[in-house]
């Protein structure tokens, strides 16, 4: 738990900038948006209608089209700006709606009193029907501001950091006290911005000035600071940051603390980790440089980027010799070096279960698939892995289920599913014991662990190259193995079990 | 100083008010009078522009109304309205300053300009500071005349400002609206439905109908010889009121 606290400033922080943010632009938006709509009448509804329909977006998927749209634009694709957009766009709904209704609820005796004295349009607004519209407006707001707090949680997987972190790696290291540190802060943080929001309406109702003052001056005290924060860095560059990225799974968040680690250690460089970035999301964000370094696997690449199948050849070096140089050539990636583990995707069933029906390879599934149910990860059954799995061995599954990869092994566990895509690496197979199918026919290609680097830091950082060349064939698979369930099954963070590994390193010098 | 030519509005096909004309002296104080629906209000609006004419003209004080922009015209000429119009989020005084503070006056002079106008439409100076839902409905009257008269206007329009209040208090605003004419040399129009109000406080009576002028005239005038049936419908209450009186207070004496 202490642990999870040391973490909490930093993504407190970075969750704070991003709604703060947010929610300023959102009002400034909004509010003259607004007015507009207002005064032009058949502007109401096309306005309107467009800010609902971009509410009916599923949240984590506003934020996650943000990715491929900023990048066709060429521009910072992973990171602070599609969460930032995103959010602003969920946030400008409630408070156009509510200004808008603020302003059609002006008595209309008032606006005339208004004209009777002599007040141009302008003044009107400022003097008579906004300060009038003020309470609805600031509803408005405050749903707002709960609204974005919570959305701002869903945008790690774009690469932002937030109080999220803690919510997807939790999930996905079954880090219990990770999740709910996340939750409460995340909780915590709505409720009183919400607070100091709610703070002002009630000044201003009650005409307060001390109450009034004090939520403005806590409020303004709040951008500031986060105003600051973000100018520094700004200032002190991010070109200045290594970005780490990770994938959604433990073995990722490990290998890129150690990577972070690494250059940390060896260069003295700022690194930050962009946690539970999409498969391709992670690929693409190395190609446009949003991220500089990050671990993939020769089979993913093989399979979903060169669109190969096991049928020219499955031979491990000469798979990585073309990886190799595919991505050199067309993505303009480095490859550093293997590892020197492999994390297969590989069927797995419950021992007992498997030796009651007498299986060992997945030959001897196809048989008995029909009466059984399959579970896979998200992308298991959109890859190329499952459609030579299916075509080489015919099978047929009574059933087949995706559900997140820390919920699988539970799943197989309680007999929910009988099969599971698992990963070779995962210390949970012998933990939880259970059998790796053989691949008899070849189906799934290899799967060694790659560093890859962006150009940008190939060209321009060769120490870092250098200090990432020295993690080159320094874990194997049972090393792999033990840091994963070090952390699945022994609920310790992936930070402390990459420092362990860290300083084993360091120390055989 | 004031000239009305020829002056209609048209809502949508349906005509308001048709070819009214008519004239205001300096210092007279004129009632436009007629049942709901006769013109007087939007009569009373299009000369200071609250609604745009369809035609006609009006002119103030020999300079075309349609000369100036409409919010410089109504900063000249003080409104007092039917549903008296104070700014909720403002305190009385804010409110009676909003007309001065719009032709930029700085902040002590507002400050004393406020005090000495509510002085004259006799408000407690301790009210200075509520707000308008804390006062009474005469009290926010008065609050909405000393607004009209603060930035000292030389024509007031009053649309049925004291409709809403209690007989006892309307007659009390009645007579310091008077005094308060008297002593500034006010220009005014006045609208109302109520025939008793008009004779009281009128120099001229303007009768509308059907969106026309039927009659213009001084009280007596009127009394002695109206235009037509709905004039002297108008002035059957004022009279059979005086005459109950009279008997009342004969019965009384006997």
């Amino acid at each position: 738990m202490s642990e999870q606290l040391a973490l909490l400033p930093g993504y407190l922080n970075a969750h704070l900038q991003l709604t703060l943010l947010a929610l300023l632009l959102g009002v400034l938006i909004s509010v003259p948006l607004g007015v507009l709509v207002a005064r032009v009448r058949w502007l109401e509804q096309p306005v309107l209608g467009l800010a609902s329909v971009i509410q009916t977006v599923p949240s984590l998927a506003l934020l996650a089209i943000m990715v491929p749209l900023l990048a066709a634009a060429s521009m910072p694709s992973i990171g602070f700006l599609p969460a930032f957009i995103g959010l602003v766009l969920y946030s400008v709904l409630p408070i156009l709606r509510n200004t808008v209704t603020g302003l059609g609820t002006v008595d209309p005796a008032l606006i005339e009193a208004a004209r009777g004295v002599g007040m141009t349009r302008g003044q009107r607004l400022v003097r008579v029907e906004l300060p009038l519209a003020m309470p609805v407006i600031i509803a408005g707001i405050r749903t707002a501001t709960v609204w974005t707090v919570g959305m701002a949680t869903l945008s790690t997987p774009v690469g932002a950091t937030s109080l999220g972190n803690y919510i997807f790696s939790g999930l996905q290291t079954r880090n219990l006290s990770a999740i709910l540190v996340g939750c409460v802060a995340a909780a915590g943080l709505a409720l009183a911005l919400d607070t100091l929001v709610r703070l002002v309406a009630v000044g201003l109702e009650r005409r307060h000035r001390g109450i009034l003052g004090a939520a403005l001056a806590a409020l303004a005290l709040l951008y500031l600071y986060t105003g600051g924060t973000a100018a520094r860095e700004l200032l002190q560059g991010q070109h200045a940051r290594i970005v780490v990225g990770a994938k959604t799974f433990t073995e990722q968040y490990i290998l890129s603390d150690i990577i972070a680690g690494q250059i940390g250690h060896e260069t003295g460089r700022r690194t930050e980790v962009a946690q539970s970035l999409g498969s391709t999301v992670a690929i693409d964000a190395l190609r446009a440089g949003d991220i500089d370094v990050y671990v993939d696997y020769t089979g993913t690449i093989w399979a979903t980027l060169m669109h190969r199948d096991s049928s020219s050849t499955t031979n491990r070096s000469e798979i990585l010799g073309a990886v190799t140089r595919f991505l050199q050539q067309r993505y303009g990636v480095f490859v550093v070096g293997a590892l020197g583990f492999e994390n297969a995707y590989a069927l797995a069933m419950r021992r007992k279960q498997a030796e009651r029906l007498g299986i060992t390879r997945i030959s001897d599934l196809a048989r008995y698939a029909p009466t059984l149910s399959i579970g896979g990860d998200y992308e298991f059954f959109g890859r190329p892995e499952w459609r030579a799995l299916r075509t080489k061995y015919g099978l047929k599954f009574a059933k087949q289920r995706s559900m997140d990869s820390s919920l699988m092994y539970q799943a197989l566990k309680q007999g929910n599913v009988d099969v599971i895509s698992a990963y070779s690496t995962d210390g949970r197979i012998a933990a939880m014991d259970l059998v790796v199918l053989d691949d008899d026919r070849g189906a799934i290609p290899p799967y060694d662990a790659l560093i890859l680097a962006s150009a940008r830091l190939e060209h321009r950082d060769p120490a870092v190259i250098d200090a990432l060349k020295k993690l080159v064939d320094k874990i194997d698979g049972n090393t792999m193995r033990r840091m994963n369930f070090a952390v699945d099954g022994g609920g310790q963070s992936p930070r402390a079990v990459a420092n362990r590994f860290l300083e084993g390193l360091w120390s055989k010098k | 100083m004031i000239q009305v030519r020829n002056l209609s509005k048209l809502f949508g096909e349906t005509p308001a008010v048709r070819e009214v004309s008519f004239h205001v002296g300096a210092g007279e104080l004129l009632v436009l009078v007629g049942s709901s629906g006769s013109g007087k209000t939007t009569t009373l609006k299009m000369i200071n522009r609250l609604v745009e004419p369809t035609s006609g003209s009006v002119s103030i004080e020999g300079q075309d109304a349609q000369s100036v922009p409409g919010h410089t015209l109504r900063r000249r000429i003080g409104y007092v309205f039917q549903k008296i119009g104070l700014f909720p989020h403002m305190t009385v005084e804010q409110n009676v300053a909003v007309p001065l503070s719009l032709r930029k006056w700085k902040p002590e002079r507002i400050r004393a300009r406020v005090q000495q106008v509510l002085q004259l439409v006799e408000l407690d100076p301790a009210l200075s500071s509520r707000y308008p839902a804390e006062l009474s409905g005469g009290q926010q009257q008065r609050v909405g005349v000393a607004r009209a008269l603060s930035s000292e206007p030389k024509l007031m329009l009053l649309d049925e400002p004291f409709g809403a209040l209690d007989p006892l208090t309307r007659d009390r605003l009645q007579q310091s609206f008077l005094e308060i004419r008297k002593r500034l040399g006010l220009t005014a129009i006045f609208v109302t439905h109520d025939m008793s109000e008009a004779l009281v406080l009128a120099d001229r009576i303007a009768v509308m109908n059907h969106g026309r002028l039927v009659q213009i005239g001084t009280p007596g005038e009127l009394l002695t010889s109206p235009a037509d049936d709905y004039v002297d419908r108008l002035l059957d209450t004022p009279r059979r009121q005086a005459r109950a009186f009279d008997e009342l207070a004969a019965g009384a004496r006997r």
